[in-house]
């Protein structure tokens, strides 16, 4: 080696050593982590990266939803209760303790929501969706939403979904599978008897006003403040 | 002249149709006899020890994941298996009197099993695999049917198939069994060990691996002397991959621990099990105790090697490569690497058979579809690959399956629109 040629290397040396350092720390960041939200990155193209979808679209936004609501959804989109064949596919070959972990998960994202949706639908449509929301119509045998979802709409622990900062497209396919008979979950099914009490007019009324509130805390609260006039299935386990 | 030569081929026509019906009937009338059923007594006393073994080889040879309907009830029947006929309903397996097997005696099932007959004489459709189930020893189909009985029963009457004609019919079923099946007890070949004869049985028999990794004709017939060279699974859009090619899926040259791990987990640390494997590793596999595990990994591994012929593919262009290449790098290489290399849990696509294996249809299935991995013991909390079939077109799936296709090496062609859109 000539003296010149060594003194270069000796010279390079330490941006040498720095690359090499370099180099080995993008590889150790680039070992991905070992965490629940690395596992569930499958869900995000369509939930939203960690599950809180935007409020534009179909897909709901599952982040903050309590532990039990989901995993009787992962359970029934499993066992074909619910109708979803990417669902479906997904969780096919799932035990009942992962589905539980992943519920948890989702569970405990305490996550900023999308702003309201459909806040400029007419006000009669809004009107009729928030008399239903909050208090019912007796003379159809329907009960206020707010009865078993919470004052807030924001859902009940343990199983109790909320309804607030989920998409309209969404809300209205659920409330008209419900009523088809294309949802459904554990008997006594009182989703599935609420809406067939409804007309097509009265769930896009509740689905219209649903969308169209705006959420600060999204999480949802321990307890009813009185027991529910229905009986449910899933709700509350 | 010319004449004389029409009238010459209708005539050998004619002939050829005759000689074909004939052939037909005769074998026809042949299955038409029912062989002499040994009907030794069924011994109740031992039922429960032998119902114990049953439940493992019914495990085995997951009779559930075609028995048991999407939110049924274990093995009431009424899944339907969709085929290119029609569809074909499940039927009750129970020990229901009235609508299960609980009337059936041993021979009865043995006679569905080993014969594809019901036990009032009804020929079966192939879609329960009993040209493969035909290899099964009584002494099995016996435990078989004592764990059968000991399910709860469940009244279920069997849902009518779904069937064209003239595939309804039951003299359409003699044709093709005239055709494509004769009942076949498993002979062990003497010079093999133990081992692999126990592994060749369970295969060939139980575990019936032809029912997808074989090639099948038109007329869905699986083609057994084509051994276990890959077939595509018909109307789910899968390709079973051939476990005679080690390009493929074969695995003559794994280790046996990594064989062992692949069906006892769904993973091993450089590849693992979606879509219909995922299924047979998650409700039949990973129960395999550790015997008969070894047995099969030893035989999957001393499979006679033999490769498929290439298919005919264009070849990638430089501007392809590049639109695949930044649709990789945006979508891809933050778990699978830049270079294909994987990272931790998420399999190097460089090399990987799935990617540059002759079929295509897998790689587009798991770019559209994506997919986890089993849960099993070993790998308890899989890690999941998203679908992509809602976020790329037709033609950016096309350009970044062609890309991992063609890079890093690999020579393995281009995928075309019409592939992807035949899997969607």
């Amino acid at each position: 080696m000539s003296p010149t040629a060594s003194s270069s290397v000796s010279r390079l040396l330490p941006w040498w050593l720095l690359f090499i350092a370099l180099y080995q720390g993008t590889a150790l960041a680039a070992e991905p982590p070992d965490s629940m939200g690395q596992r569930m990155q499958a869900c995000a193209t369509c939930h939203g990266k960690e599950g809180r979808a935007t409020n534009s679209g179909y897909f709901p936004r599952i982040a903050g939803k309590p532990a039990g609501y989901l995993y009787n959804q992962l359970i029934n989109f499993r066992d074909g209760r619910r109708q979803n064949a990417t669902m479906a596919y997904l969780l096919d070959h799932m035990s009942d303790q992962y589905l539980m972990e992943i519920a948890k998960h989702f569970a405990s994202l305490d996550l900023p929501y999308p702003p309201a949706q459909t806040t400029k639908a007419p006000a009669a449509t809004l009107a009729r969706g928030e008399q239903l929301v909050r208090h019912g119509d007796a003379s159809l045998g329907v009960p206020a939403c707010a009865s078993c979802h919470g004052a807030a709409m924001t859902g009940v622990a343990p199983a109790m979904p909320g309804l607030l900062g989920l998409p309209h497209d969404y809300l209205l396919g659920q409330l008209g599978a419900w009523r088809t008979g294309m949802r459904r979950a554990s008997l006594p099914d009182c989703m599935g008897e609420i809406t067939r009490r409804l007309s097509p007019q009265d769930v896009v009324a509740v689905a219209t006003w649903l969308s169209s509130q705006p959420v600060k805390r999204g999480l949802p609260v321990g307890s009813l403040p009185a027991q529910p006039t229905m009986e449910c299935g899933s709700g509350f386990r | 002249m010319k004449v004389l030569r029409l009238r010459l081929a209708k005539t050998l026509a004619v002939i050829m149709v005759v000689c074909l019906g004939g052939f037909v009937c005769l074998e026809w009338i042949k299955d038409q006899e029912v062989p002499s059923i040994d009907d030794r007594p069924f011994n109740e006393a031992l039922a429960p020890q032998v119902a114990q073994r049953g439940a493992y080889l019914v495990q085995v040879g997951n009779c559930a994941a075609c028995h048991t309907a999407r939110g049924g009830f274990p093995f009431a029947g009424g899944k339907g298996i969709d085929t290119s006929f029609g569809t074909v309903f499940t039927s009750n397996i129970t020990s229901d009197k009235l609508t299960g097997i609980g009337a059936w005696s041993a021979a009865d099932f043995w006679q569905a099993m080993h014969h594809g007959r019901s036990r009032d004489g009804r020929l079966l459709y192939p879609a329960f695999p009993y040209t493969e189930y035909t290899r099964i020893t009584r002494d099995d189909t016996d435990a078989m049917f004592a764990y059968l009985l000991s399910v709860q029963p469940v009244q279920q009457t069997n849902r009518p198939h779904a069937l064209k004609f003239p595939y309804n019919t039951q003299a359409a079923l003699a044709v093709w069994r005239a055709l494509f099946f004769s009942p076949e007890p498993f002979e062990p070949l003497k010079q093999q060990s133990d081992e692999w004869n126990r592994g060749s049985y369970l295969v060939k028999g139980l575990g019936h691996c032809q029912a997808c990794h074989a090639p099948r004709n038109v007329f869905g017939a699986t083609q057994s002397k084509l051994g276990l060279s890959g077939g595509l699974i018909p109307m789910q859009n899968w390709y079973a991959p051939s476990l005679s090619s080690p390009v493929e899926a074969g695995l003559q040259d794994w280790p046996m621990e990594d064989i062992m791990q692949l069906f006892k987990t769904g993973k091993t640390a450089h590849s693992s099990t979606l879509g219909p494997m995922a299924e047979v590793v998650f409700s039949s596999t990973q129960h395999l105790n550790q015997k008969d595990l070894r047995a099969i990994a030893h035989f999957l591994k001393e499979l006679p090697r033999q490769e498929n012929a290439k298919e005919d593919r264009k070849l990638s262009t430089t501007e392809g490569q590049q639109i695949g290449q930044s649709l990789y790098l945006n979508q891809c290489a933050q778990c699978h690497g830049d270079h294909g290399e994987g990272r931790g849990d998420y399999p190097a696509l460089a090399g990987n058979r799935t990617v540059i294996m002759n079929s295509s249809v897998n790689l587009v299935r798991i770019i559209l579809s994506g997919g986890f991995a089993p849960t099993t013991e070993g790998n308890p909390r899989p890690y999941g690959m998203p679908p992509f079939g809602h976020t790329l077109s037709d033609s950016e799936v096309t350009a970044v399956a062609t890309y991992v296709r063609n890079a890093w090496g690999h020579k393995a062609g281009a995928v075309m629109p019409l592939d992807v859109q035949k899997t969607r």
